[in-house]
């Protein structure tokens, strides 16, 4: 950390001291550097977030966007060729067209599958987690236990829980007398697998936050609604579901971002398939897809592309997300 | 700045906010049997694939993928975590799991402290442009991590830091989310009048952090600190493009490497899981609630 004199010196607003010592005229001099300091302090304290932001996030963004107008090899990051919209024309239309669409489908799927159920799930969860209730302490510590685990560790577990095999899926399917699913082959069992990796780890989650929104209720709406007649089911529709509106819609946002760019549980979940999503693409994401074109078959200009869109459509969901919360509050 | 005498601080006062809270309807209600049967099966499904990771870990290649699968423990667990602590990714897992807490250590060490920093010039200091940077940190927040990537892998060639740790901590040294919440946290835990106080006494800002700020801000600091150690100890897209290939992975690298390497010895692909999840399960059964606590903390109160 800065010391005080360097901070002062650091101002960037202001200019430098005359005197850096201080020697002539030492109150003055204090005075002014303390004025300098206070001045540029905020700045100071902010510049560290800006700066990395700056390099890392804001820099990088813009550099995708010049990449994906060219045509760079992974094993020659140096030499870039000019190729205009090239990336996205193929993307679109082009050879790898199949592919592409076939990834952004997938995505949309995964995002439904493991995001609907999830929420909902959080949402019954935390009403029942709000009823006074023994151990109280140790189901939401059980509930959260997953959102410790990391995708990696989770997906390696889940693989094998699904693993054609001896898999503990196909197990408790045969216990109740269905015949064995060749999880990892097809489109909608794959999916599902994949889509229950991602539930596993994230409804306990989703829960805790609906948990402490519901306990800021005040109960007084609670017994109003009790006198005017609303049974349990009632209070829960007209009043608890309402009131939660603004952090349903922070968890949807959260979550179908999270969606948007799913990658760690169909890379992992396809053990040596898995970096282009399955034998067939059959759990393919946006995310698989613009790691499979740019670090496998080294196409760094294409993935580029691949990301600016995924950052296009991401600020679509926002957009519609920002919508719809206007459009309800505006109902209300 | 997160010290571990800090912890059990925290726990005392952020744990205990929400139970005070908790006025809502369904805390006169007691729970029925449907409602126990069903958080009791929903906390089995929740815990059971932690529990059958240390099975599998301790079973053996065989025992593993057999009908019935084994639902108890076997004899094999120290066996197969010697050997991913030696054999997983190149160098074991011994010192990816060293990799690991060095990286997300200083991530949370940095983003603690440049949080504080940040967070406390937007909530308490008055300057011009405060509002529309303040509107870019939570901007920022929108930005994903997947559309940098292959820059980021680019830049960190030139800078000398390809399958280097460097390149994992430097672009998290600070988060927007750190800032944001933060500042939402000292914006009401941080008594303006105890601030000019302290400037009436002649503090300058350094030490007014050091001596005002930082004491109020600790509970949050401590939230914080574990979020962004959770975060990046669970980071996984990043870190495989970055270390791919590295002889000294993080954690996850190591386990990306277990389960897309050519042994499918589900027995030790599970304890490399195990050990990998072990530590930060550690941590959050006894951190748990403050960490949900920061979590909804930073979620609602924007």
């Amino acid at each position: 950390m800065a010391t005080p004199t360097r901070t002062d010196r650091s101002d960037p607003a202001g200019p430098p001291p005359t005197a850096p010592q201080g020697r002539r005229e030492p109150t003055a001099l204090r005075s002014r550097l303390h004025r300098w300091g206070h001045l540029a302090s905020p700045y100071l304290f902010v510049a560290p977030f800006f700066l990395v932001f700056a390099a890392f996030g804001l820099f990088p963004l813009l550099y995708t966007g010049w990449l994906s107008l060219h045509r760079v090899s992974l094993y020659n990051v140096d030499k870039a060729d000019w190729v205009g919209l090239q990336n996205y024309s193929d993307l679109l239309f082009g050879p790898p067209s199949h592919y592409f669409w076939n990834a952004l489908g997938n995505t949309v799927t995964l995002g439904v599958l493991s995001t609907v159920p999830q929420l909902l799930a959080a949402l019954g969860l935390a009403h029942l987690l709000n009823y006074r209730l023994p151990a109280r302490g140790f189901f939401r510590t059980a509930l959260l236990a997953p959102y410790a685990t990391s995708v990696a560790a989770a997906t390696l577990v889940f693989a094998l829980i699904f693993s054609p095999e001896g898999g503990m899926a196909n197990w408790l399917l045969g216990l109740v007398g269905a015949g064995p699913v060749r999880w990892e082959a097809g489109p909608w069992s794959s999916q599902i697998a994949v889509s229950v990796i991602v539930i596993w780890r994230w409804t306990g989650y989703n829960a805790l936050i609906y948990l402490a929104a519901m306990q800021a209720i005040p109960r007084e709406l609670y017994e109003a609604a009790a006198i005017d007649g609303a049974n349990r089911w009632q209070q829960f529709r007209n009043v608890t579901v309402p009131e939660l509106r603004p952090t349903i819609l922070f968890t949807v946002v959260v979550s179908s971002i999270g969606a948007t760019q799913l990658f760690g549980e169909p890379y992992l979940f396809g053990g040596q398939s898995g970096h282009q999503g399955g034998a067939d693409h059959q759990y393919e994401t946006l995310g698989i897809f613009m790691y499979d074109q740019g670090f496998h078959s080294s196409m760094l200009g294409r993935a580029s592309a691949i990301a600016w869109i995924m950052f296009g459509l991401l600020l679509l969901v926002g957009l519609a997300n920002t919508l719809i919360a206007r459009r309800l509050r505006s109902a209300t | 700045m997160t010290t571990a005498s800090d912890i059990p601080a925290t726990r005392r006062r952020a744990g205990r906010r929400p139970r005070l809270r908790a006025s809502g309807a369904g805390d006169q209600h007691r729970a029925g049997p449907l409602a126990l049967t069903t958080l009791v099966l929903v906390a089995l499904a929740s815990l059971f694939p932690l529990y059958w990771t240390l099975v599998a870990a301790s079973t053996d290649s065989h025992r593993v993928i057999s009908t019935p699968p084994p639902l108890l423990p076997g004899g094999n667990l120290f066996h197969n975590v010697g050997y991913v602590w030696h054999n997983a990714g190149a160098r074991g897992m011994g010192v990816a799991l060293l990799n690991s807490t060095l990286v997300a250590g200083t991530v949370a060490l940095s983003t603690v402290a440049f949080s504080v920093l940040a967070g406390f010039a937007f909530a308490k200091l008055r300057f011009p442009g405060r509002g529309a940077l303040l509107a870019l940190v939570v901007a920022t927040m929108a930005v994903p991590a997947q559309v940098s990537i292959v820059p980021l892998f680019i830049l960190m060639k030139h800078l000398g830091l390809g399958n280097q740790l460097g390149a994992l901590i430097l672009p998290t040294l600070v988060t927007a989310f750190g800032v944001f919440f933060m500042r939402q946290y000292l914006t009401q835990a941080l008594p303006t009048e105890l601030l000019e106080a302290a400037r009436v006494d002649g503090a300058n800002s350094l030490r007014v952090i050091w001596h005002v700020v930082v004491p109020v801000a600790r509970p949050a600091m401590a939230v914080l600190g574990m979020l962004a150690f959770v975060q990046s100890w669970n980071d996984f897209l990043w870190p495989i493009i970055a270390m791919n290939g590295a002889t000294n992975p993080t954690v996850q690298v190591a386990l990306a490497g277990l389960g897309t390497g050519w042994s499918t010895d589900w027995s030790v692909i599970t304890a490399g899981a195990l050990v990998g999840t072990l530590p930060l399960l550690l941590v959050f059964t006894v951190f748990g609630r403050q960490i949900v606590g920061g979590i909804t903390q930073g979620a609602l109160k924007g």
